[in-house]
């Protein structure tokens, strides 16, 4: 968009100064020339596979395109209706309480399993290889062996309560407690890695001089270990966040949506009114008010965390 | 031409010093790590990691019964006798052989081109960035890491048909281009660390920049392409939403969609189907078995920069 423009200009502004230079050393600007080939093809072909979409999903926005036949435009009604219509907003109300739950959740778990690795512990390499095993596998292959696991074990093992009896999948209110647990299961393999890696930053002195000084562990974690691994929070949580509120191979997974509507979430809704709805205009729509939801709140997230690092 | 490998040899060890936190660590903290043994802790993560290793188990259990025997419990009893005949039935009604070699080609395909484009295009950015294109260039690629898939996927599914690109070469493509965002922010933080005196030394004697690129620059940055490879090797492996949309022909299907089909279409034969399951995950977990440190460091050196 802005930044295509702004590349195509700076691409003009590039080729004077490359004749420039010609007239100054053949011998650079045929390193020049060779550098601006090696990127000119990769350029484009962003910008058509990607670039492209993105303009043509806003085109299309604007009109009432079901998919296939003729069109017209239709201002911002898809827009007005979209705040009107419960299913949207319901899938918006699952995104996030799913996402953020989710983030909290993978968070506290993958800093304390992190932490524990950190100790000194017995065969530490083993046991973060199977901590990052989830890492490499399918979430929506995994995602059925869980769907197994809380349809047909769970009410066996848990008979005694109802929530679990029943299969929880089912349960229209708290259906989203088993997507949360998958996503969890699935993320905080990678969290616990970047979080080690933050806490093998520390030099070992550190906490050798606060039990000198007599901090407790809890003191020890509040004033050295999080303010110097706050980088590596602010990566996870960013990662997280963005990663769960686009979710949908743990949803595809374990509910598919349902039941009812009740786990739908937006990228499953785009996905489904779009390709099989006739909503193809109406989830163009959808999936830029997504954007730029998600855009906003990652800026918000880098500078609220950013900010409370510097404090520091 | 020897100096220059020479200094290439020399080079590259310096950029690896640089680049050894890693044996630092290991080095700080196990041989001269003077804390006791911590067994609470060591028991700790031994009961925690129960909860990576229950799920396999469901799935190895299960996958070795018989219908009978898995009405019978919860699912968590070993099965005895065990049936492996699970296996060749769902290789044959997944269609699991061609599933199988439409994902490893889409993988094998994209991880290739993606290590041969990004490394170019991050390079010629890297040493070019004080330049108002390059730098323009460096930030369209980095603001797309901002775009969320969905609002794509609609358009693309039209493009990808119209351009007959529904198919594994479709997938090749659209995993190399939509992986430049990610690679190209990984690489150029490398390459601006590696020494320019190198490069114009090897012009001097009259190299090409392409010949820079492939003699001194592409060997240097191993470590950056073993992170890059694995991190787009385990996203094409694993991917399910993108094949979802693009792939049309039920014979381009790959692992995971194969996966999903089979699903909706037996959802009660969960023994079958857990199998197949098992067998969609074996390649990529045995491969990550016998190279697991490798994995680890690459994917951690990734995300640090």
């Amino acid at each position: 968009m802005a930044t295509m423009t702004e590349a195509v200009r700076a691409s003009s502004t590039g080729g004077t100064a490359r004749k420039r230079a010609t007239r100054l050393r053949s011998g650079e600007s045929r390193a020049a020339a060779t550098f601006y080939w090696m990127v000119w093809p990769a350029v484009v072909a962003f910008a058509l596979f990607h670039t492209l979409p993105v303009l043509i999903g806003i085109f299309f926005s604007f009109t009432n395109y079901p998919g296939y036949g003729d069109w017209n435009f239709i201002g911002f009604s898809n827009y007005i209706n979209l705040f009107k219509d419960d299913r949207v907003l319901h899938a918006y109300g699952f995104s996030f309480l799913f996402a953020i739950v989710a983030t909290i959740l993978t968070n506290v778990i993958s800093l304390s399993i992190a932490l524990g690795l950190n100790a000194k512990i017995k065969a530490r390499n083993f046991w973060r290889g199977i901590y990052f095993v989830p890492y490499v596998l399918a979430i929506l292959v995994i995602g059925y062996v869980f769907q197994f696991f809380f349809s047909n074990s769970l009410p066996k093992i848990l008979a005694g309560i109802p929530l679990f009896a029943d299969n929880i999948l089912t349960n229209e209110t708290w259906a989203w407690t088993a997507i949360v647990a998958l996503g969890v299961w699935q993320a905080c393999a990678f969290a616990i890695i970047i979080y080690l890696s933050g806490l093998q930053t520390i030099p070992g002195e550190l906490y050798e001089a606060a039990s000198i000084d007599g901090a407790s562990p809890w003191r020890q974690f509040t004033s050295i270990t999080f303010p110097l691994i706050s980088a590596f929070f602010t990566i996870n949580v960013v990662l997280s966040l963005k990663g769960f509120l686009q979710v949908f191979d743990q949803v595809v997974a374990l509910t598919n949506g349902g039941p009812g509507t009740a786990t739908e979430s937006v990228t499953l809704l785009i996905f489904r009114g779009g390709f099989s709805g006739g909503e193809f205009a109406y989830q163009s729509a959808n999936a830029v008010v997504f954007f730029i939801v998600i855009t906003i709140v990652s800026l918000l997230q880098f500078r609220v965390l950013q900010r409370r690092e510097a404090d520091f | 031409m020897t100096s220059t490998t020479n200094t290439a040899a020399q080079i590259q060890q310096d950029v690896a010093a640089i680049d050894e936190p890693q044996r630092r660590r290991r080095v700080s903290s196990d041989a001269e790590d003077t804390r006791k043994t911590n067994w609470w802790a060591t028991a700790l993560i031994a009961v925690c990691s129960l909860t990576v290793l229950v799920p396999l188990y469901l799935a190895v259990v299960v996958a070795l019964k018989t219908p009978a025997q898995l009405t019978e419990g919860t699912g968590f009893e070993w099965p005895n006798p065990v049936r492996w005949e699970n296996f060749p039935e769902a290789w044959q009604r997944t269609n699991f052989g061609q599933a199988l070699m439409n994902t490893a080609l889409i993988t094998v395909g994209a991880v290739i081109f993606t290590l041969l484009t990004s490394s170019v295009v991050s390079y010629a950015i890297a040493r070019n960035i004080h330049r108002p294109f390059f730098k323009g260039v460096f930030f369209y690629f980095l603001a797309a890491l901002f775009i969320p898939f969905p609002i794509i996927m609609l358009p693309l599914v039209k493009q990808t048909a119209l351009l007959g690109l529904d198919n594994q070469v479709g997938m090749i493509i659209l995993y190399t281009i939509y992986g430049l965002s990610i690679n190209i922010f990984i690489y150029t933080a490398y390459i601006r660390s590696i020494p320019i005196e190198l490069e114009e030394a090897a012009r001097m004697d009259g190299a090409s920049t392409w010949r820079v690129f492939r003699s001194i620059i592409f060997p240097l940055l191993m470590p950056m392409n073993a992170t890059v490879g694995i991190l787009t090797c385990v996203w094409a492996w694993n991917d399910f939403i993108m094949p979802l949309v693009v792939l049309t022909a039920p014979s381009a299907r790959t692992l995971p969609l194969a996966q999903y089909v089979f699903q909706g279409q037996f959802n009660t034969d969960y023994t079958v189907a857990f199998a197949s399951y098992l067998m969609a995950m074996a390649p990529l977990l045995i491969v990550y078995i016998f190279s697991q440190r490798w994995v680890i460091s690459g994917v951690t050196r990734g995300s640090i920069k």
